[in-house]
């Protein structure tokens, strides 16, 4: 177990190089001047121009910058944002807790109904609930973010009333930043009605950021179960008497849930791509939305130093899936 | 009173080419204490007949009997929760693939122990007793550190053995082998073997031995039923079937045996049994019968009586003549045209 992690942890050394290579070059590859984007439409004076564009460095030739932003990182220096002038590595982890706590509530949203979904229609294979599942599944993982967060806010929001529409409280309540995330630290407040706050504007985005994993762990769950109901070991579950609840629960489930957490760990690299998409449409302060927003300001070192620490933090989670793989599949632990 | 008594036993598995019979009106009684063995080539419906009783086949399997009664109770009328009080527990499985028959994300211990608490209510310290007495039962050796492996971590013999312990871990009166070496090593199918045998022998349950060796008929069974395309062809006490066998099948697979055998599989006889597709209308042997008529062909022979071995033919053998053939002219030559 321990070279496996040390193995896992030798192969992020080429894809940390990639992605920062990729990181420093998309942003550059996009039209727009940082600087003339932070001077606004008052315009700037052409000293002033050059004087700005040298203090960032962005005069020198594209390879000396790319040097020096990796030189930097190297050094655990994530760089500093030329628009808010806070460093990148702060800036991020502010946010990123908003992120995280919406990202957990999408994942355990989708696991939540996602597994349980599978196993019914595994185990009522052909059933109308079977049929009913995996169409809205696949209904589900097709669907445009944008276009069903705002279906979502339309009925919801608009016609029935019953959530809010962005933010992450409503702006009522005001109370020091313990842990980062909204519902913990509304209830350690206590003040009466955040907790309800905090939930009610975490609805709508948990949903809308949790409908493709959900879709994708239902019909996952769904085919490794059926998979494994056909085995030979349910089949000895069964001729020991059994309770079919015990032999799905106990026995099957189990090693369907094997390929199903891979498809979890996969899901987190689709998850940051869907935060982006949905803290812009929920107005929700995490660094997806940072991220658009710092794309629009053309922020060179927020963009990449921001997508640094995506990729970074999809990597960790990965190993940690990996991991996890290994205490739920006793194979793969021994032969590591 | 037989512990196990099945009259008439058929099953239909619904296909997407239709109905299809796997075992066709079969008919076995068990005594207390006895080893039945089943022998008969791969496809005549061995498996499915005993699956059937345990109530393990799946849906698209209909199943109708006359009778289908194990220790006094009627397995036909039963319900599912009857049903799997008495699986695991008086009437107990085994099957042909250890390695694939034991749940590889729990240990041997665990799953030993599952049965002795779902059927007797044993608390965890007796489970655990119980589970290391069951393993120095059946010849695993240092018992006790055992049980906290996992099956991948042991060979097929030794995962057979803990497929073993946990179907007699609850003392069963019958136990069902079905070809329980067929998938390991030839040198440890006979440990296997003459475990099971010793077993029998110490707990007197009753053994149905599903399998392919008549070598092993020979040494350890009571009686024989010789199956065909799911059909009962032949019964008779060991000792019996093979100085005098009355079906021509039974001939074919004892004459094909050779008298020091290499191999002690079941011999090959020209042809195969026949599938969903190419089931024959008369006797279900009959492409491949060497005393094979038109009779044969046109009619289903009927069960002959128990002075003839039950046989399921129109000429069965008597000391190796058939009884009533027309004679050597009559006989077609099928397996030429076939
Ligand atoms: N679930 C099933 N659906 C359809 N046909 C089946 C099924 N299980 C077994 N059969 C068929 O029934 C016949 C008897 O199978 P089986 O009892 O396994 O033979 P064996 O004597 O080798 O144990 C075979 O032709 C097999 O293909
Ligand atoms: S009925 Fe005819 S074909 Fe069938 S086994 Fe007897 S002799 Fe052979
Ligand atoms: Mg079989």
């Amino acid at each position: 177990m321990f070279g496996f992690i040390l193995r896992r942890l030798g192969l992020l050394i080429p894809t940390f190089i990639g992605v920062s290579l990729v990181a420093f070059f998309f942003i550059r590859l996009l039209p727009g001047d940082p600087v003339l984007l932070l001077a606004g439409e008052r315009g700037i004076s052409p000293e002033r121009y050059a004087e700005l564009m040298h203090r960032f460095g962005f005069d020198l030739p594209l390879w000396k910058q790319f040097i020096y932003y990796f030189g930097d990182l190297m050094h655990g220096d994530f760089g500093t944002s030329i628009s808010t002038k806070k460093p990148i590595f702060t800036e991020f982890f502010t946010l990123f807790p908003a992120t995280l706590e919406l990202s957990i509530c999408a994942v355990i949203f989708a696991v939540v109904l996602g597994v349980p979904a599978g196993v019914i229609a595994a185990v009522k294979r052909n059933s109308w609930f079977d049929h009913t599942a995996m169409a809205t599944a696949l209904v589900g993982y097709s669907m445009p973010i944008f276009w069903w967060a705002l279906l979502l806010i339309i009925v919801f929001s608009g016609t029935l009333g019953w959530t809010p529409v962005s933010g992450r409280i409503s702006l009522m309540f005001f109370f020091p930043k313990v842990t980062g995330f909204m519902l913990i630290d509304s209830l350690l407040s206590g003040k009466a009605g955040a907790f309800q706050s905090a939930a009610s504007h975490l609805i709508l985005p948990t949903i809308v950021l949790g409908t493709i994993p959900l879709a994708v762990i239902a019909r996952q769950t769904r085919s490794a179960m059926l998979e494994v109901l056909g085995e030979d070991y349910i089949r000895t579950a069964r001729a020991k008497g059994l309770s079919p609840f015990r032999v799905v629960a106990v026995h099957a489930l189990r090693n369907a849930l094997i390929p199903v957490i891979t498809t979890i760990g996969l899901q987190i690299g689709v998850l940051m791509a869907g935060a982006i998409l949905t803290e812009t449409i929920f107005s929700w302060p995490g660094v997806g939305k940072w991220m658009v927003d710092s794309i629009f300001r053309r922020d060179y070192p927020a963009v990449q130093g921001g997508l640094v620490l995506i990729a970074l933090i999809v990597m960790g989670v990965n190993l940690v899936v990996d991991m996890l793989y290994g205490l739920v599949n006793p194979k793969i632990r021994h032969q590591r | 009173m037989p512990i196990l008594e099945i009259s008439n036993l058929s099953v239909d598995f619904r296909t997407v080419g239709g109905q299809f019979r796997a075992v066709d009106g079969v008919s076995m009684a068990v005594e207390p204490g006895e080893i039945v063995s089943i022998v008969g080539e791969s496809g005549s419906g061995k498996s499915v007949s005993m699956l059937a009783l345990m109530g393990l086949l799946p849906w698209t399997a209909t199943i109708t009997a006359d009778r289908m009664m194990f220790d006094g109770r009627d397995l036909l009328t039963i319900s599912p929760r009857e049903r799997r009080r008495i699986i695991g527990n008086d009437l107990a499985m085994i099957f042909q693939e250890p390695m694939s028959s034991l749940n590889p994300c729990y240990t041997v211990g665990w799953q030993i122990g599952e049965v002795l608490k779902v059927h007797l209510g044993l608390n965890k310290r007796a489970r655990r007793d119980r589970t290391v007495e069951l393993l120095e039962l059946v010849g695993i050796p240092s018992a006790a550190e055992r049980l906290d492996t996992f099956p991948h971590q042991m060979s097929g013999g030794m995962n057979q053995r803990v497929m073993i312990a946990m179907a007699i871990a609850c003392n069963p009166k019958l136990l069902i082998a079905d070809e329980p070496t067929t998938a390991l090593d030839v040198t440890i199918q006979a440990q296997i073997l003459d475990l099971l045998a010793k077993l029998q022998r110490e707990t007197g349950m009753a053994l149905v031995l599903i399998t392919h060796d008549m070598g092993v008929v020979a040494e350890t069974a009571n009686r024989v039923s010789v199956q065909y395309a799911g059909q009962k062809v032949e019964e008779q006490p060991v000792s019996e079937l093979f100085a005098d066998p009355h079906h021509p099948y039974t001939a074919a697979l004892l004459s094909a045996l050779p008298e020091r055998a290499t191999t002690r599989r079941l011999p090959s006889i020209a042809g195969v049994v026949p599938g969903q597709y190419d089931r024959p209308a008369g006797c279900l042997f009959s492409p491949r019968c060497s005393f094979v008529t038109e009779r044969c062909v046109d009619k289903a022979p009927v069960t002959q009586g128990e002075a003839a071995g039950y046989a399921l033919c129109h000429y069965p053998l008597s000391h190796g003549k058939p009884v009533g053939h027309p004679g050597p002219a009559a006989i077609l030559d099928r397996r030429l045209s076939a």
